[in-house]
């Protein structure tokens, strides 16, 4: 497979587009989980009543459904996938490590160009997910909002007056909305800002974590935020909330990025350069070094330091550049010393391919 | 026997998970293995439900001597079987029933988790929740009837006393059937 032909692969057709505020928010995402009443949760049924989820809800996707008229769901069982396919969908966000790993009858439903995806059977028996490029979280929400519409046109949801949608974790109870932006934040990790920030917007009821989820490191200055609470609080609330905290967040990167250009632009400048020189003539390349001088790089676009490279660099080969990208590409096991050459040839051919 | 992963390769690794009780068999190959071994961005780390679990047990432990957090054994959901042990264990519910079976227990906990906050504020399903909706529709109807006879605005009233009316009436009936 020819390089141009895997990258178009590898990145959703939503990422091309270019969102609101793209040179530090790098996407949008809303989670909407839902239960089926009377059908015991994921965690606790039988193949029958699994593949019954996955038969209703799939039939009211493809069906003669009104709004679901110009779209083109597909769907993807996970028992059919080879692990490194669905390592590969974990790496673009498309599904979670959880129904990758663990849902014994899991499925996906995915549109044409990537942004929806329904997953079954995860920890809930429906978790719309919803993705656009950029700063916008009322489209992202609006669009899960339809979706959820029109499942229950034809399901009956597993609801609570007092509790709201009942979900199998008592943490997404009530609206079972989890929304979270992606930031790409490099200058106040320079400036060594992000260890207050952080920590403040725990303090608003608000998570901060790094690119994969839960538990993970911030990667090339890569940082999720997204809400807590489900409970208590309306969905316009819950999201006004997370944007007021994300456009704070901005504007302080913007700040940052401000004064390492005022104070240490010279400094700056031979940050960014050398990462390029890196990127341009590795030879092997860890991930963590590959993702530090990837930020770098996109610094230097965002900053006009850097001309000549397209902006969607960073999205691509932050992706491409994963473990289980990199064995799809080569189409074999790889070792982790393998993947770190893989890694270095991929780079450098992709810039150059830039370059041309 | 085939690998229960890529469903090709002979099964060469045999493993056996027993959780209360409860046995299961896992089959899979040498190259599965390894793969699945293998870190999957997010997953390998401190899960949500190990932190709750945690919160949980601190409700949910067997104490010496009997006090008012004990939980009798028998408590648990008639639905899904699940006990109040294990949803405290797993720190998820095995079904929608389950909030009802455990309903007793659960506000110190979505205290804890949601801020404080105990009931929904947020989207009700539009058939699921129709009689919901109506409720709520009828409360802020009784309220602009109030204020319709404050002004002395009767027509207006009459009006708003129908409607209430033909709801009340659909409510009742609903419950009937």
């Amino acid at each position: 497979m020819s390089l141009e032909r895997f990258i178009s692969d590898a990145i959703s057709p939503w990422m091309k587009r270019e969102g609101p505020e793209s040179d530090i928010v790098l996407s949008s995402r809303v989670r909407l989980a839902r239960n089926i009443h009377q059908f015991v949760f994921p965690i606790a049924a039988d193949k029958e009543s699994a593949h019954e989820v996955i038969a209703s809800i799939s039939s009211c996707m493809n069906g003669e459904n009104d709004a679901a008229e110009a779209e083109n769901f597909e769907m993807l069982m996970m028992e059919k996938l080879k692990p490194i396919q669905k390592r590969v969908l974990v790496e673009k966000h498309l599904i979670s490590p959880n129904l990758a790993e663990q849902a014994k009858y899991g499925a996906v439903l995915m549109n044409d160009d990537e942004s929806v995806s329904i997953m079954l059977n995860e920890e809930d028996h429906i978790r719309i997910q919803c993705l656009a490029p950029g700063f916008q979280l009322e489209e992202v929400l609006h669009k899960a909002n339809e979706i959820d519409d029109l499942i229950e046109k034809s399901v009956d949801y597993a609801f609570d007056e007092k509790r709201g949608y009942l979900t199998s974790c008592p943490t997404n109870v009530g609206t079972g909305l989890r929304a979270s932006v992606m930031m790409h934040l490099p200058a106040l990790v320079l400036t060594k800002k992000m260890s207050r920030i952080i920590p403040a917007i725990n303090q608003l009821g608000l998570a901060v974590r790094g690119i994969y989820g839960e538990g993970t490191e911030a990667q090339g200055n890569i940082f999720q935020i997204s809400n807590q609470m489900t409970l208590g609080k309306s969905e316009e609330d819950i999201m006004e909330d997370l944007a007021g905290v994300v456009t704070q967040v901005i504007q302080q990167e913007r700040a940052a990025r401000k004064q390492l250009q005022d104070g240490l632009k010279l400094q700056l400048e031979d940050k960014l350069f050398r990462s390029l020189g890196t990127l341009e003539n590795c030879r092997i390349i860890q991930s963590k070094e590959a993702a530090k001088c990837l930020s770098d790089v996109r610094l230097g676009i965002d900053l006009e330091i850097l001309p000549g490279i397209s902006k969607t660099i960073l999205n691509e080969l932050m992706i491409l550049t994963q473990p289980g990208f990199l064995q799809q590409y080569a189409g074999e096991v790889l070792t982790p010393e393998e993947r770190d050459i893989r890694r270095a040839t991929l780079i450098r051919e992709r810039i150059k391919l830039e370059n041309r | 026997m085939n690998c229960e992963e890529c469903h090709e390769r002979e099964a060469s690794l045999h493993f056996t998970k027993i959780i209360n009780g409860e046995k299961t068999e896992f089959h899979i190959c040498e190259h599965c293995a390894k793969e699945k071994g293998e870190f999957m961005p997010g997953s390998n780390s401190f899960s949500i439900h190990q932190l709750l679990s945690g919160l949980l047990h601190g409700d949910g432990h067997v104490p010496n001597t009997p006090s008012s957090n004990f939980i009798p054994p028998s408590l648990s959901c008639e639905k899904c079987g699940m006990s109040y042990y294990q949803f405290a264990k797993i720190g998820r519910f095995g079904c929608e029933n389950c909030y009802k079976a455990f309903d007793s227990k659960l506000n110190p906990i979505f205290k804890r988790v949601h801020g404080g906050n105990t009931l929904h504020a947020g989207k009700i399903p539009l058939r699921a929740g129709s009689s919901i909706q109506e409720k709520k529709q009828l409360q802020q109807l009784k309220q602009a009837l109030q204020q319709y006879i404050l002004n002395e605005e009767f027509e207006k009233a009459a009006e708003t006393r129908d409607i209430i009316r033909e709801i009340e009436h659909r409510l009742e009936q609903g419950r009937d059937s």
